[in-house]
């Protein structure tokens, strides 16, 4: 049972173009105003907050470095999109609905070449393809998030992932709460640096060559912490070791794929001898 | 704008429906009481660790050894990520400092 207040599943989708606040989820009291509460219901609701803001403090820290990310990345994006014509609604819109960090650059090759939704389909399936890792890591602690599961896959991003399945929530907070705010503050991150890039994207000077660095420190990070787990070392070196070879023999523009399915064959086929 | 606005549409639907299936699929495939087999619960506890392998060498996927400036930035804000993580073990400190290295010395040095 969760304590959290449900966004619906339509949530994110039904998102309108410009209104980042409206895919919040209603801070309000689910009973609708006028209901009649025992003490009981008042000291839960009161309770329910404490928790709800414990989660929140905990989540924003680990959030931090998605935000630097997020803000270079998303304001490079929706100042790209300008750019070729597409203004903040279509960039907002993207990153709301499709909300897929490098396949939205990539489909901005498609978006200036002959129409082709079936091809934009079946690319950002195999673009967006390690996702699949993350569903099957997140198989056990999602099936337990009750109504907060639909939106907590919709927006498992790399991001998200990293920091959901790294970092463990501090002692005494809810950990499907935990997750529920760092998807969500990942989520709002992307879209509103989208926003700020489509519509004042011609005013920033300030020279943020570099910044989006942020992301590869983050994953560097996460890595060690995983590394600090020695069961989880051999694993490590296999993705880092497949991944190069995947790179060094398909090239930078096609290697996720074939590295996936080096990882799994090696991790499945070694499985008597890592098996932690 | 080179599509119609109901094209641009339709393609970032698609974006999406291809983006939603693969977070989706692996809780469509197990739902409900159908458990997992031994493997895929092996694998999902393997994977973490191995795509945060993976998304590092993604990240420097563009890096040319041959280029100018020989992948120099990125080892030393690697280096100074991972140095600062050992010394102080603060996750944002490590990331904040990684970051600074890098964004100097591709502003200033390899310029």
């Amino acid at each position: 049972m969760s304590l959290l207040p449900e966004p619906e599943a339509g949530q994110a989708s039904g998102c309108p173009a410009g209104g980042v606040r409206d895919c919040r989820p209603a801070r309000e009291s689910p009973l609708p105003a006028g209901t009649f509460m025992r003490r009981g219901d008042i000291m839960t609701e009161k309770v329910r907050a404490a928790a709800r803001s414990a989660a929140l403090r905990a989540a924003f820290p680990a959030t931090i470095p998605v935000l630097t990310g997020f803000a270079c990345l998303g304001i490079a994006y929706g100042i790209l999109m300008d750019s070729k014509g597409y203004g903040p609604q279509w960039s907002i819109l993207m990153s709301a609905v499709g909300f897929c960090g490098s396949m939205q650059y990539v489909a901005i090759t498609l978006l200036t070449a002959a129409f082709d939704p079936l091809q934009a389909f079946f690319l950002s399936f195999m673009v967006n393809a390690r996702h699949l890792f993350y569903g099957l890591s997140m198989l056990e602690e999602y099936r337990g998030a009750g109504k907060l599961r639909p939106f907590l896959v919709y927006v498992l991003c790399d991001e998200t992932f990293s920091i959901v399945s790294t970092e463990e929530p501090p002692e005494g907070v809810d950990p499907t709460a935990f997750r529920f705010w760092v998807s969500l503050l990942d989520y709002l991150y992307w879209v509103g640096a989208t926003a700020l890039g489509g519509l004042l994207g011609g005013f920033i000077t300030f020279n943020t060559a570099g910044m989006d660095f942020a992301l590869t420190a983050l994953f560097v990070v996460l890595f060690l912490e995983q590394w600090k787990k020695p069961e989880n070392r051999p694993a490590g070196v296999i993705g880092i070791g497949a991944t190069v070879v995947s790179l060094l023999v398909f090239g930078p523009d096609r290697l996720v794929i074939p590295a996936m399915v080096l990882i799994a064959v090696i991790l499945l086929g070694g499985r008597n001898r890592l098996c932690t | 704008m080179y599509l119609t606005p109901v094209q641009t549409l339709l393609i970032i639907l698609a974006v999406a429906a291809g983006a939603q299936l693969t977070r989706w699929l692996p809780f469509l495939l197990f739902s409900g009481n159908r458990r997992p087999p031994a493997a895929v619960t092996y694998l999902g506890k393997a994977l973490p660790p191995a795509v945060m392998g993976l998304l590092v060498v993604y990240c420097l996927r563009n890096v040319s050894l041959t280029g100018s400036s020989h992948g120099i930035p990125e080892a030393l804000a690697i280096a100074a990520v991972a140095v600062l993580h050992r010394w102080r073990g603060n996750v944002l400190l490590s990331i904040a400092g990684g970051t600074a290295v890098y964004m100097l010395l591709v502003q200033l040095v390899f310029a």
